[in-house]
């Protein structure tokens, strides 16, 4: 009995994270999956007819907002690493005992909302706001200078409202290299750039691996920053698939769209974790 | 077999004096900003250390032996004084410009990098040619006993496997002097009584000044030419092994090395270099002083356990002149190869004393036994008051 109930326990133990994602995760899926492959309209109601159709009519409408998503998702998680890797190095190495301190400051403002704070980036990035109207009256820039509505606004937006889920991955692997190892370079002749590129910057790899894996996926999949802080022309793909299920009620699109972008970002996930895959990473490194 | 171009050899003690030092300290001394407070970490230091020489800094923690290591390898600059190389002054330069080379606490390998590279680490960083480092390094793995480890990674290895590949990635480089920090101390005690032999090996077959700081007064006393007992930031004393264990200078160094009895006492009478201290008509000790020892000063007396011959029940009789003290056993440990007894004494003091059980298959005393502790004269020790 004891026995028996031993080799249960791990299945027991395992039941409710299960559950968990059977109900809000392969359910969902496979609604999903039949949505996408119906044919119908909204007042007539969908059927269920293998409509593969859907994918390359979604493919043929959109692929520019899809590809225009990937470049700026690609661009942004540049952005984000430039920025955070300083950051998260200065903390874990100069922040001494306000590390924590430096970290929660750094967090502070997400805990106001993610749409207020992008609308409040519209507000100082206006056309006549705080920013661009003394630079104008000064005669800097031209009265038709505009930032909202172009790319660089939305990346802009995208950069500042996934910055903690880069630096705090890269922090993590900075704060766990020990000060002796960088010593133990410093000794063997390596000069501080040496010692960063030879040993500090292969050891915070793996943390700048997680932060792309973190930030790129929810950063070309948004829908909000483009919204507030765009136009027509930086349409993402997140809005499209946002307008087909609430706007246009069209679901079959909507949910053919949303494999779509699913299957891009895992196949660009995984050819980035092939060429820089954890254990590579340490490879890449040695060289 | 490397045989290295150092052509150094152990030399003996006193050479530092003489010759080119390896390391010299000239008026140094540190201090660490606490809180707003200066607090000394190492306080004035003159030190010379010779080329070749397996040299121990001693002390416990927080005695400024680490703080003057770093300072040798440039990770800590000295607050006043100099620190110089082969007699060149290295004062404020880099530690990848200093020619020494350090084997850390606890080893910090590279992670990343594998036994070969971890080994080629500093070669590479000196442009030496692909070749030269492949048979240098080969040549040092074989030395530290690690040839066919080249591809494991440090988290793959034993701790006593990742010290050798942190011994070889300093000593590869052919160092002026190699720096050790603690490197025993992850180690149990088997592996550690093995690493100190083959340290010492090591240390002879490459000829290159070892500069080893520990608190394990047992490690300094075995491997070391000469030993520093630092204690709060100042060398209590410098000298071999026996003369540190034999001759303390300072009662710290008494306490610190190894066990010891000291009893207080004022000097009754001079003779011949001995002065006599007595504490009843048949409690004395007789102590050889020097001659700005006067009759009434206080002296400091110390003497190691195992020099010191117990007996039971009645005084023994002494011809030699030596120093008798009466008291009564507290307490008996056995030890295996030899039994330690407490003893109060006459002179105020508890003394400790080993017995060796090598013929006395019984114990010489029993607790609450009245006994006599004799000792020659020349066990007797003044220590610095």
């Amino acid at each position: 009995m004891d026995r028996v109930k031993r080799q249960l326990a791990p299945y027991f133990l395992v039941l409710p994270g299960g559950l968990w994602l059977l109900l809000f995760f392969a359910i969902p899926m496979i609604a999903m999956l039949s949505l996408s492959l119906q044919q119908g309209d909204i007042v007539n109601g969908y059927q269920f007819t293998f409509h593969w159709q859907n994918y390359t009519d979604a493919i043929d409408s959109y692929h520019t907002q899809l590809i225009r998503s990937l470049i700026y998702g690609a661009v942004a998680t540049i952005f984000l690493i430039v920025l955070a890797f300083p950051v998260a190095y200065w903390i874990a190495f100069y922040g001494g005992k306000r590390k924590s301190t430096y970290l929660f400051l750094l967090l502070l403002p997400f805990f106001v909302s993610f749409v207020l704070r992008t609308i409040s980036w519209r507000q100082i990035l206006t056309d006549d706001g705080p920013v661009l109207k003394p630079l104008k009256e000064i005669g800097l820039l031209s009265d038709s200078y505009h930032i909202l509505g172009t790319p660089a606004a939305v990346i802009g937006g995208l950069v500042y409202n996934f910055l903690p889920f880069m630096v705090l991955p890269i922090y993590v692997a900075l704060e766990r290299i020990d000060p002796r190892v960088v010593e133990a370079a410093r000794d063997l002749y390596a000069n501080p750039a040496t010692a960063f590129r030879k040993v500090i910057l292969p050891l915070a790899l793996p943390g700048v691996f997680a932060g792309v894996l973190m930030s790129f996926v929810p950063v070309s999949s948004d829908y909000v920053n483009s919204e507030v802080l765009g136009s027509s022309s930086t349409t993402m793909i997140g809005q499209v698939i946002q307008a087909q299920y609430l706007v246009n009620s069209d679901y079959p699109t909507a949910s053919a769209l949303s494999f779509i972008l699913m299957a891009v970002l895992l196949v660009g996930i995984f050819a980035y974790a092939r060429a820089l895959g954890t254990e590579d990473v340490m490879k890449v490194a040695a060289r | 077999m490397t045989t290295p171009q150092h052509s150094a050899v152990a030399g003996p003690p006193g050479s530092a004096a003489t010759g080119q030092s390896a390391i010299r300290f000239a008026g140094v001394h540190k201090n660490y900003l606490s809180h707003g407070d200066t607090v000394p970490a190492v306080k004035r230091m003159d030190l010379a250390i010779a080329q070749g020489e397996f040299f121990s800094l001693l002390g416990p923690s927080g005695c400024g032996k680490t703080t003057t290591m770093r300072m040798i390898a440039g990770f800590e600059e000295p607050s006043g004084g100099k620190v110089y190389l082969d007699g060149k002054d290295v004062t404020g330069v880099a530690p990848n410009k200093r020619d020494v080379n350090m084997v850390f606490q606890s080893y910090a390998l590279f992670p990343h990098l594998n036994t070969y590279q971890n080994v080629a680490f500093g070669l590479e960083r000196k442009k030496v040619s692909k070749a030269e480092i492949k048979k240098r390094v080969g040549e040092m793995l074989e030395i530290v006993s690690l040839t066919g480890m080249e591809k494991r990674a440090p988290k793959e290895m034993s701790g006593g496997q990742q010290q050798r590949v942190a011994l070889a990635r300093a000593l590869v480089n052919h160092p002026r002097a190699l720096l050790l920090d603690e490197p025993l101390g992850a180690l149990d005690l088997k592996l550690r009584q093995q690493m100190q032999i083959e340290l010492k090996r090591i240390q002879r077959e490459v000829g290159i000044t070892f500069v080893y700081v520990t608190h394990d007064q047992g490690e300094a006393l075995t491997m070391s030419d000469r030993i520093a007992v630092m204690n709060a930031g100042v060398i209590e004393q410098l000298g071999s092994p026996r003369e540190i264990y034999e001759r303390p200078a300072t009662r710290f160094v008494a306490g610190f090395i190894g066990t010891s009895n000291i009893v207080e006492g004022h000097v009754e009478r001079t003779e011949n270099g001995l002065a006599l201290v007595s504490y009843t008509a048949q409690d004395r000790v007789v102590v050889p002083v020097g001659s700005a020892v006067r009759v009434g000063d206080k002296v400091e007396v110390s003497i190691r356990p195992e020099k010191i011959d117990m007996h039971r029940g009645v005084p023994p009789v002494t011809s030699t002149g030596g120093s008798v003290l009466s008291g009564v056993v507290n307490e008996v440990v056995y030890h295996g190869t030899s039994t330690n007894y407490t003893v109060a004494t006459a002179a105020g003091a508890d003394f400790t004393v080993f017995d060796q059980n090598a013929s006395n298959a019984e114990d010489l005393a029993d607790r609450g036994d009245r006994v006599y502790l004799t000792w020659a004269p020349q066990h007797s020790y003044m220590i610095g008051v």
